[in-house]
């Protein structure tokens, strides 16, 4: 409990975003696929809620769906609370006018997100004429080179291609044009999975210096902890559509409730492991996911009640989050808490 | 829980009497570049540039560094994917660096590869029973295709795909990506290889599948008595699972040790730099000291230590150059701002003098309007500013000759791999700082 | 099944040949495993592409069962000028009883023209087909996988042929293969072939260029795989799955090609075989002599053959190019929450209960220390709630998820 004089300054704020019961299903041979399965979160301003989870628990889905980027076939229902509207079931065009000056996205690949033929000068013209169209040549490069220095790119390289940039520094470029609108709310969604470490962490100190330097509002899309217990103030762990646990960052990484944030703590290679432990099994299939609580087929942990009844959301004392049986033994009948016995998981089913 | 198996701990010792499997020695891997109209040759990227070490049988060697150090090339040119243009490669006694396509292809037998991507190094239109056996076929191990099946049957349980007869019959498509690594992982322990040059096979997995991979190959090495070169750029897993490390940085080997004594105690800064850029759940908040920039190009590497140019503790020997003295004022005009920038910049007529490559001395056209004593005064505050950069320990005069504005360089020189303490599996570290 | 028997040491199959048999029919099974998907996707296929898909494969049906059955199909034989029964037909006569689509100028009748013309065109189309698949994929592999001067000089040599006008072109083929002993229908077919190869040669190279830089053919390599080897069982089953698109949309083409030799005279003679395109070149004075039928037919046949493969080419490229494929995606429906999930405040004291209430706590509060607040449910026992609204507007770090809609 290291924050307990941040938090309630934090919580005193006014929630940039708050999604209430989000859902995103999309449609598919097999039935609907409930990739985001009613999920509530708050960011507040300058936040970073890490969003972290294995592949195919709905993490990117929960990052577009917030910001209405969705195939067709899919569909969204509960409320995205943003700036007094709700994103959800907003008209398509008055979304595209808030992704840009009022929401923002950064992707995985910056290279196919930059056109090739376009300086990078050209980028942040466009950026900026789409959505102040006053702005005259000379402001444009003021906000452009400043966005861009924040980012630790010389000015020398303003009117340079793409392609002559490295992968670390087109990423940055992605960011300052992500950036430059300023945008209340971020997502980013696995900025740093393409390239190497050390670039790795520069970005994530740049990301991390950017909660301080503006209010902007992040939620940053990963699958590696140590980058989240880095750059992230809140975090919150995706497993099949859900958010099973958030909270703190450091009190959800030092002290885990749900059996699943655990696993994925264990499992996780660094440079403190000195034995291999992984969780057995894959995510389940988001068209049929088990009932109950869906991670009880791969959990250590799980009872009787876990298969049958899906575990309430409990509010703990620390102010985390998890929707978990174990710490609500009261709720649940005696023979509802003997051990399940699980089925065996052979490497068969892996992810 | 699964632990590390014990072999790896106890062959440590033995290791040093243990046969040398592979040895290579200066070994060179240069890429011819090409441009211009007429092809004409133009330089070469040395993407490995002197690389010796000696691999023995039964360990597992990483090659750690970022993309660009030349990590996977080394791994390729073991297994002859990729020639080498100088040194030599030993495979048990044997030169195999210069012997053609032809004369290694039944070597292919013992020396085999792990790609990094389980979703393209499997050919999409063939099932896996096919594939994985079809290392067999190609050197004519087994007589049928009926024996040749249940070897492969057997093979896929090996690597955990069971039973077999759910995945013999399937393409790659219907195959997780662990799965996919997995039948990878059949196909090449399939003909009963010595090495597994394995190029970062958990990065593109997901993370929950990574451990299972990694235990997998711990437990291959143990039944099948395998040696592993294990290329990544992901330490942590590097720490793990291998015996000892090359730490590589732009076609060069910097750090090669056992695994404990480089992560105890790292000594080339690049190894500081890699150790420190880990994020770790458990080290939350601990500033961190990231070097700068990014991998240079290896077309056009810096002239002396290759690292000098991001090495925050470098000093006046590591190879100072022109291009430096461009990127420091890159850095002060990052910090200075837009303003100070567009002043300033207008000091130098000739911005392209700064960007030549190996300039010991360089001389500065001063812009219309300026002199040479305006840049000197310029360059003299901006030595105010960043007194603490290490590129200053690097010069030795800033001066106007004449016309021009002169800024002469230290005499730098290119740090060998030089053997720290006296015994013969210590660490080796090429740095100028470590005597 | 004794063939995927893992357990190597007991005793091995009791019958080791019909083992091998077997696991041989298998593998020969999954030789061209790529078209596989192909089935699945052309199942798949939903809208305009389903109707192409369907129309050209009907009236291809039609067309090679026409060809394939015109000895019953056809009343007479396409150079007969009597019935059975050795009653001369009319010269030029309208359809009638007997000759249901007429006659032409030579008295022939036009329907068996017409059903036996098509036999004629099947038989011109696979061999020219056949022909230039086996030569055009073979170069293209070769070359895109070569590469070098061999390269070099073969793309040259296709786009030069490719620069030609294709009729042109089939007519200078046609000259030089007359009198070869397979007769016209084989002539016909070499100067078609010559026309097409450069088009399968040019889409195979191209897919065996990107293939060869895949990282399983890498994989090949450091297997030990020959280039041949890696040629055949790593680029080619890969590159093939593009060449069906190509071939039924030649098939088109080459009976195009066909018809229009056929009108200028060139390739089969009429004593050889019924040729659609001859008939509609003896058939232009007819027209003017208000004789429409002659003309009619083999016209008739020409454009639905043709829409037929072409209609079959557009429907299987749409369905197998993945930029081009549009699936139905049904778009998801989301019921209404029936289960919400229960909120649960926890406190946790000494003894560890769990006490919830309508008022959350605040999470400054210490873990262990910290008694439960005034307000909170009294008893041991966790009681759940619906979190009413008042708790919305306190200090928990996020709202309680499910509010009992």
């Amino acid at each position: 409990m290291t924050d307990t004089d941040t938090t309630p300054a934090r919580e005193a704020a006014t929630p940039v975003l708050s999604a209430r019961d989000l859902r995103v299903w999309y449609g598919s041979k097999r039935g609907p696929v409930a990739a985001v399965d009613g999920v509530t979160f708050d960011v507040r301003p300058g936040e970073t809620l890490g969003l972290v989870g294995e592949s195919g628990c709905g993490k990117s889905t929960l990052g577009r769906g917030v910001l209405g980027l969705l195939p067709p076939g899919a569909a969204v229902d509960g409320e995205v609370r943003f700036a007094g509207r709700n994103l959800v079931g907003m008209p398509a065009k008055d979304l595209q006018a808030l992704r840009g000056p009022e929401l923002g996205l950064i992707f995985q690949e910056p290279m196919t997100r930059l056109n090739p033929l376009m300086k990078v000068s050209d980028h942040f013209e466009e950026a900026l004429r789409t959505h102040n169209r006053g702005l005259g040549k000379a402001q444009i490069r003021t906000r452009a080179l400043d966005a861009l220095r924040g980012m630790g790119i010389p000015a020398s390289r303003y009117d340079s291609y793409p392609h002559e940039f490295s992968g670390g520094m087109r990423q940055r470029i992605m960011i300052a044009l992500a950036l430059v609108l300023r945008p209340a709310f971020v997502v980013a969604d696995e900025p740093t999975t393409a390239l190497d470490v050390l670039v790795e962490a520069q970005i994530i100190q740049i990301l991390a210096d950017l909660r301080r330097n503006f209010d902007t509002a992040l939620v940053l899309i990963t699958h590696n902890l140590g980058i989240v217990a880095e750059a992230c103030d809140r975090v919150a762990v995706m497993y099949a559509g859900h958010i099973v646990e958030q909270g703190d960052a450091r009190e959800v990484f030092a002290n885990p409730q749900h059996p699943y944030t655990q696993e994925l703590l264990r499992s996780t290679i660094s440079l403190g492991t000195t034995g291999l432990h992984f969780i057995p099994g894959a995510p389940p299939d988001l068209a049929d996911p088990p009932a109950g609580c869906r991670f009880h087929p791969r959990c250590p942990k799980a009872m009787r009640v876990c298969a049958d009844e899906q575990p309430p959301e409990v509010l703990l004392p620390t102010g985390s989050r998890t929707t978990c049986w174990l710490p609500v033994p009261d709720m649940t009948t005696a023979e509802g808490r003997l051990p399940l016995e699980a089925e065996e998981i052979g490497v068969a089913d892996e992810a | 829980m699964p632990t590390k198996p014990d072999t790896a701990a106890s062959s440590a010792p033995a290791a040093d009497a243990s046969e040398t499997l592979i040895e290579v020695a200066d070994l060179q891997v240069h890429f011819p570049l090409r441009g211009g109209l007429f092809n004409r040759h133009a330089g070469a990227v040395k993407a490995v540039d002197g690389v010796s070490f000696r691999l023995r049988k039964g360990e597992v060697l990483g090659l750690v560094g970022e993309s660009g150090s030349g990590k996977t090339t080394l791994g390729r040119t073991l297994l002859g994917l990729n020639k080498a243009t100088g040194g030599s490669i030993r495979y048990r006694g044997k030169e195999i660096a210069g012997l053609r396509e032809g004369e290694l292809r039944p070597l292919r037998r013992n020396l085999q590869m792990v790609f990094q991507d389980p979703h393209a190094s499997l050919n999409p239109a063939m099932d896996i029973a096919t594939a994985v056996g079809h290392p067999l076929q190609v050197h004519g191990l087994v007589p049928d295709a009926a024996e040749r099946r249940v070897k492969v049957a057997e093979t896929l349980e090996r690597v955990g795909l069971s039973p077999a007869e759910l995945f013999l019959d399937k393409f790659p498509s219907d195959l997780s990506g662990g799965q996919k690594q997995r039948a990878v992982m059949a196909r090449a322990i399939i003909a009963g290889p010595e090495l597994l040059v394995a190029d970062e096979p958990i990065s593109m997995l997901d993370m929950s599948v990574r451990a299972k991979i990694l235990q997998l190959f711990l437990d291959l090495k143990r039944d099948l008595d395998l040696t592993y070169v294990y290329v990544t750029h992901d330490l942590a897993s590097a720490k793990f699972f291998c015996d000892r490390i090359a730490i590589m940085y732009l076609g060069r080997v910097v750090e090669i040790g056992p695994t404990a004594e480089i992560f105890a105690n790292p000594r080339h800064p690049y190894t500081k730099a890699l150790l420190g850029a880990i994020p770790d759940p458990e080290k939350v908040g601990v500033p961190r000291n990231l070097p700068r920039g990014e991998i240079p190009d290896a077309a056009q590497p810096p002239l002396g230590c290759a690292f000098h140019p991001r090495c925050p503790v470098a000093v006046a020997g590591c190879g100072w150059e022109a291009r430096d003295l461009a990127a420091l004022l890159d850095r002060h005009w990052l910090a200075a701002g837009e303003d100070a920038r567009l002043t300033e910049s207008a000091l130098f007529a000739r911005p392209a003098e700064l960007a030549t490559a190996g300039l010991r001395t360089v001389s500065l056209t001063p812009g219309k309007g300026h002199t040479a004593a305006d840049i000197v005064e310029l360059l003299g505050r901006v030595r105010e500013k960043t007194r603490d950069d290490a590129f200053w320990r690097g010069v030795t005069a800033v001066e106007a000759r004449g016309e021009r504005a002169c800024v002469d360089f230290a005499e730098g020189s290119d740090p060998r791999l030089r053997l720290v303490g006296g015994t013969a599996d210590t660490v080796s570290v090429a740095c100028h700082l470590v005597a | 099944m004794a063939t995927t028997e893992i357990n190597p040491t007991p005793n091995p199959a009791p019958e080791p040949a019909a083992t091998a048999a077997e696991a041989a029919a298998k593998t020969k099974g999954h030789r061209f495993g790529g078209l596989h998907k192909i089935r699945a996707q052309i199942r798949e296929t939903e809208g305009v592409a389903k109707y192409m898909l369907w129309t050209g494969l009907v009236l291809s049906g039609i067309f090679v069962i026409a060809a394939v059955f015109a000895p019953w199909i056809a009343p007479y034989d396409f150079d007969t000028y009597k019935s059975g029964s050795g009653e001369r037909f009319p010269k030029q006569g309208a359809p009638s009883g007997t000759n249901w689509f007429g006659t032409t100028v030579q008295s022939l009748d036009v329907l068996s023209r017409v059903v036996w013309g098509a036999r004629t065109a099947l038989e011109v189309i696979l061999l020219s087909v056949v022909f230039s698949l086996i030569v055009g994929v073979l170069l293209g592999l070769v070359s895109g996988f070569v590469g070098g001067w061999l390269d070099r000089v073969l793309v040259l040599i296709m786009d030069t042929l490719f620069a030609f006008p294709y009729l042109l072109l089939a007519i200078v083929a046609a000259f030089m293969f007359q009198g070869l002993p397979g007769g016209g229908v084989l002539t016909t077919a070499l100067a078609i072939t010559v026309v097409y190869i450069p088009q399968y040669f040019r889409v195979v190279r191209a897919s065996t260029l990107s293939a060869r830089e895949a990282v399983y053919v890498e994989a090949a390599r450091a297997m030990g795989a020959k280039p041949t080897t890696i040629m055949r069982r790593y680029v080619f089953s890969n590159v093939v799955q593009s060449v069906p698109v190509i071939t039924t949309v030649n098939a088109a083409d080459a009976l195009g090609t066909l018809a229009g030799l056929g009108f200028l005279g060139f390739g089969i003679q009429p004593t050889e075989a019924a040729e659609w395109g001859y008939d509609v070149s003896r058939s232009l004075d007819d027209i003017n002599a208000g004789m429409w039928w002659t003309a009619t037919f083999p016209c008739v046949a020409i454009v639905l053959a043709i829409l037929g493969f072409t209609l079959l080419g557009e429907g299987l490229n749409e369905a197998l190019n993945p930029s081009m494929r549009r699936r139905k995606i049904a778009k998801a429906v989301i019921p209404p929450i029936t289960n919400p999930r229960k909120t649960v405040t926890l406190t946790a004291t000494a003894t560890g209960t769990a006490t919830t209430a309508g008022a959350a706590t605040k999470a400054t509060v210490p873990a262990q220390a910290d008694p439960p607040p005034a307000e909170t449910a009294s008893g041991d026992t966790a009681s759940e709630t619906a979190a009413p609204d008042t708790t919305a507007p306190d200090t928990t770090p996020t709202e309680p998820q499910e509010e009992g809609k």
